[in-house]
């Protein structure tokens, strides 16, 4: 029987919901790029390096950012395109260091290629700066042991899977996905909550983490 | 009168439940929806359906027109061509008229409610009359991205007084001192212009317009508008046809706030010449929906070769009955067609003509492109998002935060 840490209380269910709030911000080269990256709310660069995640679930994921894929194939800076999208979103645990990520990666291309910055893109491509406005509401589902968690988990929508696996770890800056931390703190299991947070959920479509995570819960009953 | 409940097997249980838990945070709040016409275009369209559907998760919504005689639609009407940048004259007069009838339109109009949404140019000075408990929003369906610019700024003046405006793509927005939201329009699955038809029906619409079903067949649903470009679509039609056996349909009806209608067609009729593989139709309303649904499901491949757009919308309901679509890379349209993954961009007539031609000749790539475009519009052009968007739209209203915990 599933070991219940009293202290602790019961997993509740959030869901999530993003509402896109346009800035009014453009780029039209990498200079202004990189200005308005330093400039802009967090929660517009979470926009950029999230939005790929909840925009495909039937298809193979694309650029993991906004910032790679204008550069690409707009300015058609591909070097710096790919360099971009190797920024691995999932080794920072606050925007702040995301962005300074992306910040460095840019001021050292420039560096190195100055010839970059007379790359000007059209009036209909211009890099458009969006935030996320996030609402997160709790679920009428609240679970205290493993086979109920799983139950839940199976039939959750994928918007409450994005919340607690992407946005509470990076954008509220707790640290560790919620399902990690509850599976250790409240029922003691350490070890499988560490398999969920060694998941890079970004190499996923949100589906296929699904059953990833229930992959892994079935596999710890063996 | 639909049930939300019946878009549950289309959608899944969770975002009907997920979109009634949602309205919950709003009972109470009464919102009313005003635009220019109740029936043709998008944005009545999409009224019709919404509004209900707000009723049902709690929400007290209202909607209402203006009204105008068709002197002041004409005006509306340049000033909807101008805001899409095409030149235009508007006069003294007609500036006189526009604000005539919208201040006949306020003293008229009961503009009770703690949320007012207003669509598009037309009735925008009815601001003048916001209250300072209510809350107002300006959803603008148009690409202003070249408007005019004396005409933009007189509109300025009435848009920077509203709380919060509504965009459909990042392209058409600038800076103003007011929050913008970006929320796309959204067809719908149940209507009789996008639900399952009997192959019978569709059968029936052909024989019909005498229309062979046993060829190739291309197709371009949109009023008959210059930006909708029906006579670029006639010369792609010629330039396939050269290589290809096909059929072009271009089908559309009247809106009633849209006087330029019969130029335009008689124009597409001189271009289509004594050509009888081209059928120009002009669909009566009463017919409109299931005609325009089954020639779409009948076509082998569908065009929208705009000028401009606002979005575009008859892209997502030829993408959601999972034909291949070639169409302009203008306005809301790439967001609903991303290049090779959910049907072909183009922008030029020889780029729409290609485009058609390798659907015509690859047939597996088009109903790949047709399967992956179904779900794209599933996901994000289906109008139970475009009902949860309002729903946070109108939360937003009252919340500053960018991270809002309900």
């Amino acid at each position: 029987m599933t070991k219940i840490n009293k202290n602790i209380a019961p997993f509740t269910f959030y869901t999530r919901f993003n509402l896109p709030e346009l800035t009014g911000l453009t780029a039209s080269n990498l200079v202004q790029l990189l200005r308005l990256i330093r400039e802009v709310p967090g929660s517009s660069i979470y926009h950029h390096t999230h939005r790929f995640v909840e925009k495909h679930q039937y298809l193979s994921l694309e650029s993991p950012n906004d910032f790679s894929g204008w550069v690409s194939n707009v300015l058609g800076e591909k070097t710096l395109g790919e360099k971009l999208n190797g920024i691995d979103t999932f080794g920072f645990s606050t925007i702040h260091d995301l962005r300074r990520a992306l910040v460095e990666t840019i001021e050292a291309y420039l560096k190195e290629h100055p010839e970059a910055k007379k790359r000007f893109a059209d009036r209909d491509s211009l890099f458009h700066f969006i935030k996320s406005v996030s609402f997160i509401l709790p679920m009428p589902y609240r679970v205290d042991s493993l086979e109920s968690f799983e139950r839940v988990l199976k039939r959750v929508s994928i918007s409450s899977i994005f919340f607690h696996m992407y946005e509470a770890r990076l954008r509220l800056e707790r640290g560790t996905n919620d399902f990690s931390y509850w599976l250790e703190t409240a029922l003691l299991k350490k070890e499988l909550g560490d398999r969920i947070a060694a998941l890079d959920p970004y190499a996923f479509t949100l589906e296929g983490l699904r059953k990833k995570i229930i992959n892994i819960l079935e596999n710890n009953k063996k | 009168m639909k049930k939300l409940d019946e878009y549950r097997p289309i959608v899944g249980r969770n975002i009907i439940r997920e979109l009634r838990f949602l309205g919950e945070r709003l009972q109470g709040k009464s919102v009313l929806n005003i635009n220019s016409t109740r029936i043709g275009g998008g944005v009545a369209e999409i009224l019709i359906n919404l509004v209900p559907l707000l009723n049902q998760v709690g929400v007290e919504a209202r909607w209402d027109v203006i009204s105008g005689d068709p002197a002041f639609f004409d005006v509306t009407k340049k000033i909807h061509n101008a805001l899409h940048g095409r030149p235009e004259t508007i006069t003294e007069d007609d500036y006189q008229l526009f604000i005539e009838v919208n201040l006949r339109n306020m003293e008229r109009m009961d503009l009770g409610g703690d949320i007012v949404f207003i669509h598009d140019p037309q009735p925008i000075m009815l601001i003048n009359r916001k209250t300072r408990r209510q809350k107002w929003i300006w959803r603008c369906h148009i690409d202003i991205s070249r408007a005019d610019k004396v005409l933009f700024q007189f509109l300025r003046e009435y848009i920077i007084k509203y709380d919060s405006l509504v965009f459909s793509s990042p392209l058409f927005s600038r800076r103003f001192p007011r929050r913008q939201f970006l929320i796309s329009p959204s067809i719908d699955p149940l209507s009789d212009k996008n639900r399952e038809l009997p192959e019978e029906t569709i059968a029936n619409v052909l024989n019909k317009y005498r229309i062979d079903p046993g060829r190739p067949i291309l197709t371009q649903i949109s009023r008959f508008d210059y930006l909708k470009d029906p006579v670029g679509v006639i010369e792609t039609f010629k330039l396939v046809k050269k290589y290809n056996d096909c059929q072009l349909i271009l089908a559309g009806n009247k809106a009633a706030d849209d006087p330029e209608t019969d130029k335009i067609l008689a124009e597409v009729r001189e271009a289509a010449g004594d050509d009888p593989d081209i059928h120009i139709l002009l669909i009566s309303p009463e017919n409109n929906d299931i005609e325009i649904n089954a020639l779409q499901r009948a076509s082998t491949v569908i065009i929208q070769k705009s000028i401009r757009e606002g979005f575009g919308l008859v892209v997502s309901e030829a993408l959601w009955k999972a034909r291949p679509v070639v169409a302009s890379a203008v306005g809301g349209i790439p967001l609903q067609v991303e290049h090779e993954r959910t049907g072909i961009l183009c922008r030029t007539i020889v780029g729409a003509a290609w485009g058609v031609k390798k659907l015509l000749n690859n047939p597996e790539y088009a109903a790949w492109l047709g399967k992956n475009g179904k779900e794209h519009v599933r996901q994000h052009f289906l109008l139970t998002r475009h009902l949860r968007d309002y729903l946070l739209l109108f939360l937003a209203l009252y919340r500053d935060e960018d991270i809002i915990m309900l």
